[in-house]
This record gives C-alpha cells, structure tokens and sequence, in this order.
C-alpha cells in the first residue's frame, strides 16, 4: 500500500509530501516518541506513528528511511519540522486520533 | 558552520570527508549524517549499509551534541568499508561497558523532552555498527571509530 492510499483510507491529513514520495509502498510501522528508539528499531519503509513533533523528528525519518510520519492525537509540527520534511521530502501526515487506534488501524489495513 | 565539511578539513581524496558538529544545536544535529548519506549515495553504495552508517552517524552526533559540546565527525569509504571517526573533547565516558548499556542515560529531562536521552544511542551504533571502539578519557573526550562493511 503507497503512502498515499494509506492517507485516504485512513483520513489523515497530509501537511507535506510530494507526488514520488506519496508513492512510496509502506510495508510495515512503528510507534514510538523516543527518537534513539524509533531510529534503532523503525524498520524501513515504514510508517512511523509519533506525538514528537520538533525538527529531530525529520532528521530520524529521512535517515531510517521512514516512507512516513503520522502524527497522532492531533498534534502539529513545529515549524522547522514542517520546512525540513517538506525540503527533504518526507511525507508528514496528521491524525486526530491516538496513536494506539491509528496503530491498529493502520495494522489492518497493511495486512 | 553545522554539516558543512571543515574548511580546514577538506582532503583531495574523494572517498574521505569531515564535518563539523556544532555543540547544543539541536535544530542543526544530524547535518553531518545527512550529508554522509548523500555522499555514500553518490557512491552507489546499497541502501542497507547506507541506512546502518546513517544511524551510527546521527547517534554519534547526538551524542556529541548532549554531551560533549560538539566535534568532529570524519567519513572514509574504501570501496568496501565505510569507517566513521567521531571525536569530541568532551567530559568523556567513565565506563563505557555500562553506557553501553541499554536504557543507561545521564542525559538531562530537558533533553529527554526533544526525545532523545533514552540511553539507546551507543547501544544503536554497537548494533548497526560491524566494530565499534571507544577511546575515552575523562576530562580529554571521547573518539569513537565505527566501520560498517558494505
């Protein structure tokens, strides 16, 4: 499933992406808010389902190869945030929901 | 100038490149692995080794930014093994069998709240790292040498 067609099944919002990155296939996930941790563990390709919103996360997403970044509950990038993933392109997607909602739903719909 | 190669820095060869790590930029921090990650590219190295090179680089920066008000960080790839220097002149490591240690941490609760500090750092670069030494004294820094084989 592409990043794209994982925002319209699901409803996220996308803050920033472009057409080649929207295009990325997902094939897995991971959760997590502690950057060493995500990093360590995310794998690649994945969407990463975080509250964290400041600039270090762009920094992890484009260097573990991260396809995409929800941000959950509702919470918005910081500014820089916005401008890195938007230069970097890394698709920044946003979410009202928890993360443990999104996480199943997302689980399902990758199966 | 965080990321940018040291002026002072730049060798002739094409295949080894140094960057400056400034101290305490959080916004800047992970420059250096980024800019590696566009050079290892060029290079054609595979993406999987590339992705294990960036993670070491980004932990170390990070390391030297939390702890060691910066450094340096040198990049080398022979066609078949890209090692990473990281030096600092920071407080050192005391031991480094127990910063080693997943979930150890002297990292403060302000730099827990940017989402680092998780005691992951060392233990990530052991782990996508095919050798890793530590040379740390304290008082002096720390240089760490990382390799990870194409």
């Amino acid at each position: 499933m592409t990043v794209q067609s994982l925002a319209e099944t699901l409803k996220l919002t996308v803050l920033c992406g472009g057409a080649d990155a929207l295009s990325r296939e997902v094939t897995g996930g991971y959760c997590g808010d502690l950057l060493s941790w995500v990093m360590g563990r995310a794998p690649q390709n994945g969407v990463w389902i975080t509250i964290m919103s400041n600039i270090n996360v762009a920094a992890v997403a484009g260097l573990a190869d991260i396809a995409c970044v929800v941000l959950a509950e509702g919470v918005g990038p910081d500014a820089p945030l916005l401008e890195r993933a938007a230069g970097e392109n890394i698709p920044l997607l946003q979410s009202p929901e928890p993360a443990f909602t999104l996480a199943g739903r997302i689980f399902n719909a990758l199966r | 100038m965080t990321g940018a190669p040291a002026p002072e820095g730049r060798r002739s060869e094409a295949l080894k490149e140094r960057y400056i790590v400034d101290g305490d930029d959080f916004q800047a921090a992970g420059s250096a692995s980024s800019a590696m990650k566009k050079l290892l590219r060029s290079l054609g190295v595979p993406p999987e080794a590339i992705r294990r090179a960036a993670i070491c680089m980004y932990e170390g920066e990070i390391n030297m930014v939390i702890h060691a008000n910066g450094g340096e960080a040198e990049v080398a790839f022979d066609g078949e093994t890209i090692t990473m220097t990281l030096a600092d002149s920071g407080p050192g490591i005391p031991d480094p069998e127990l910063a080693l240690r997943e979930g150890w941490s002297t990292a403060t609760d302000a730099i827990r709240d940017l989402g680092f500090g998780a005691g992951m750092g060392l233990p990530n670069m052991k782990r996508n790292s095919d050798e890793m030494t530590i040379d740390s004294t304290a008082g002096q820094g720390t240089t760490i040498t990382m390799t990870v084989r194409v």
